[in-house]
């Protein structure tokens, strides 16, 4: 059991790199992706909401690995037109290939979770904004999306968490992610144990983030603690100015 | 060739293949679906029920099985479950050949090992949502504990998990691709077989997206309707009359 975890512990980590790097490089370009496309999904004018709700249901709808054949293999059917585009590189790679897929897959269900958010924002805090004057550009900085990222928090956090586990399809188009080199050990091997040892290790990466994830919020939403904790504080003040103001 | 030609049933084309695989891959999904949602309703039973140990390998079972890939929890027990029969068989008997752990079936257990860990969680909200007063009432009127669950309590359970239980169901339909892997012949492997012979990857694997996709849509429709049934003669908030 342990013997089989130093003889392979560099393959592994290197593999848990691929696995975060993959995860995070993915997750970062989806978030950027998907708040424009949030914003245009919950616009008025239907020929910006139907194609990001088509696109959303797609991706939602179908199995990750069906995605990622259609994007590494579907593009080989198109060889020479991506070639005299110059493009062919980029579908050649697996790793650019399964990059993009979770980049498409993730913008979709990030758009989705950050229309809830978006819809959360309590109506009065929008109006609010509008009357001391915010330019429209300024009650989404300063009002609405601080609001909805805070209420989309978890949500993102558990959609982050369902890529890196989802990226273990990686290993099915010959990349070696975690799930890669563990199936090549395997083989070389078959011994079990290394399986249980990748269970570990992705136990390990998801609960990390986890930790990570919480610390984050406990950060975004420090002002509504302080905000409580002086509340109990001064209240013999607040008292005074309310008795003040009566008749 | 034209690409209806690919699609086309009989020898020429790949249709009927591709629905034998599609078949395969609701059979799967289908089989799965008693397994988890009893696992997960009994996981759940433990983790409100159960005494401190019970609760703990409650909690350990939906914990790690939620954190781990589902790939990876199909190849431990496409292999460890497969190496472990081997073991039981040859010890049974040292002249028998190897065994090979059917696909179809690890495939069940796996996912539905995975469905049992989402699952718990979704019943043990919905049975911390139902009032107590109610399990009290029936415990007054007399009536033993099986009843209570059977008669009081599952009724409404299945109300209220109805909708993550829904979500769950999709999941589990788009997660039976993976299961292509360890080489069950369902829809994802159909087309990867279709696409050795005719060299069109794009338009088999669009093909797979689209059936995929169908179905959840049509999954997705039939759940809004079994919600609407369930939820009928129950009182809603303003926005959801």
């Amino acid at each position: 059991m342990m013997d089989i975890l130093m003889r392979f512990s560099s393959q592994l980590l290197s593999g848990a790199g691929l696995t975060l790097q993959l995860t995070a490089i993915a997750a970062l370009l989806a978030c950027a992706l998907a708040l424009p496309l949030a914003i245009a999904r919950c616009s008025d004018c239907a020929l910006l909401r139907w194609p990001i709700r088509l696109f959303v249901s797609f991706f939602r709808g179908t199995p990750l690995l069906a995605q990622l054949f259609l994007v590494y293999y579907g593009s080989g059917q198109f060889r020479a037109e991506l070639s005299q585009l110059g493009l062919w590189w980029f579908f050649r790679d697996p790793y650019y290939c399964a990059l993009l897929t979770f980049v498409l897959n993730s913008t979709a269900y990030q758009i989705e979770i950050l229309r809830g958010g978006l819809r959360a924002v309590p109506h009065g805090q929008v109006e609010a904004a509008v009357a001391m004057g915010l330019s429209r550009l300024q009650q989404y900085r300063k009002v609405i999306l601080p609001n909805a990222y805070r209420i989309a928090f978890p949500a993102l956090g558990n959609e982050i968490i369902l890529l890196l586990k989802g990226s273990a399809v990686v290993s099915v188009i010959t990349l070696f992610d975690v799930m890669g080199q563990t199936r090549r050990i395997f083989s070389q091997t078959f011994d079990l144990s290394v399986y249980l040892w990748a269970a570990v290790l992705y136990l390990l990466m998801t609960s990390a983030f986890v930790w990570f994830w919480r610390c984050l919020e406990r950060y975004l939403t420090r002002h509504q603690r302080l905000r409580q904790a002086p509340a109990t504080l001064t209240a013999p003040a607040a008292k005074r100015v309310s008795a003040g103001v009566s008749p | 060739m034209d690409w209806l030609t690919y699609l086309s049933f009989g020898d020429a084309g790949w249709g009927d293949e591709l629905l034998q695989g599609l078949g395969v891959t609701l059979a799967l999904a289908l089989a799965t679906l008693p397994l988890g949602l009893l696992l997960g309703l009994a996981v759940a039973a433990l983790a409100l029920f159960g005494g401190r140990a019970a609760r703990a390998l409650a909690l350990a079972f939906s914990t790690t099985l939620r954190g781990l890939p589902e790939l990876l929890t199909l190849f431990i027990i496409y292999h460890g479950v497969g190496m472990g029969l081997n073991a039981l068989w040859r010890w049974y008997n040292p002249a028998a050949g190897h065994i090979e752990l059917s696909p179809f079936i690890a495939g069940v257990l796996a996912l539905g090992l995975v469905f049992a860990a989402y699952s718990s969680e979704v019943w043990r909200g919905a049975w911390q949502a139902l009032d107590g007063g109610q399990r009290e009432a029936g415990e007054a009127m007399g009536l033993r504990r099986l009843t209570i669950f059977r008669v009081i309590e599952l009724p409404q359970l299945l109300r209220l998990a109805l909708p993550g239980l829904g979500n769950l169901w999709i999941n589990l339909l788009k997660d039976t691709a993976l299961v292509s892997v360890i080489a069950l012949s369902d829809l994802m492997r159909m087309a990867n077989i279709a696409v050795g012979a005719t060299k069109k990857p794009f338009l088999f694997f669009l093909v797979v997206c689209l059936a995929y996709w169908l179905v959840c849509l049509l999954c997705e429709y039939l759940l809004g309707r079994m919600e609407r049934r369930a939820n009928r003669g129950q009182r809603m908030g303003g926005a959801a009359a």
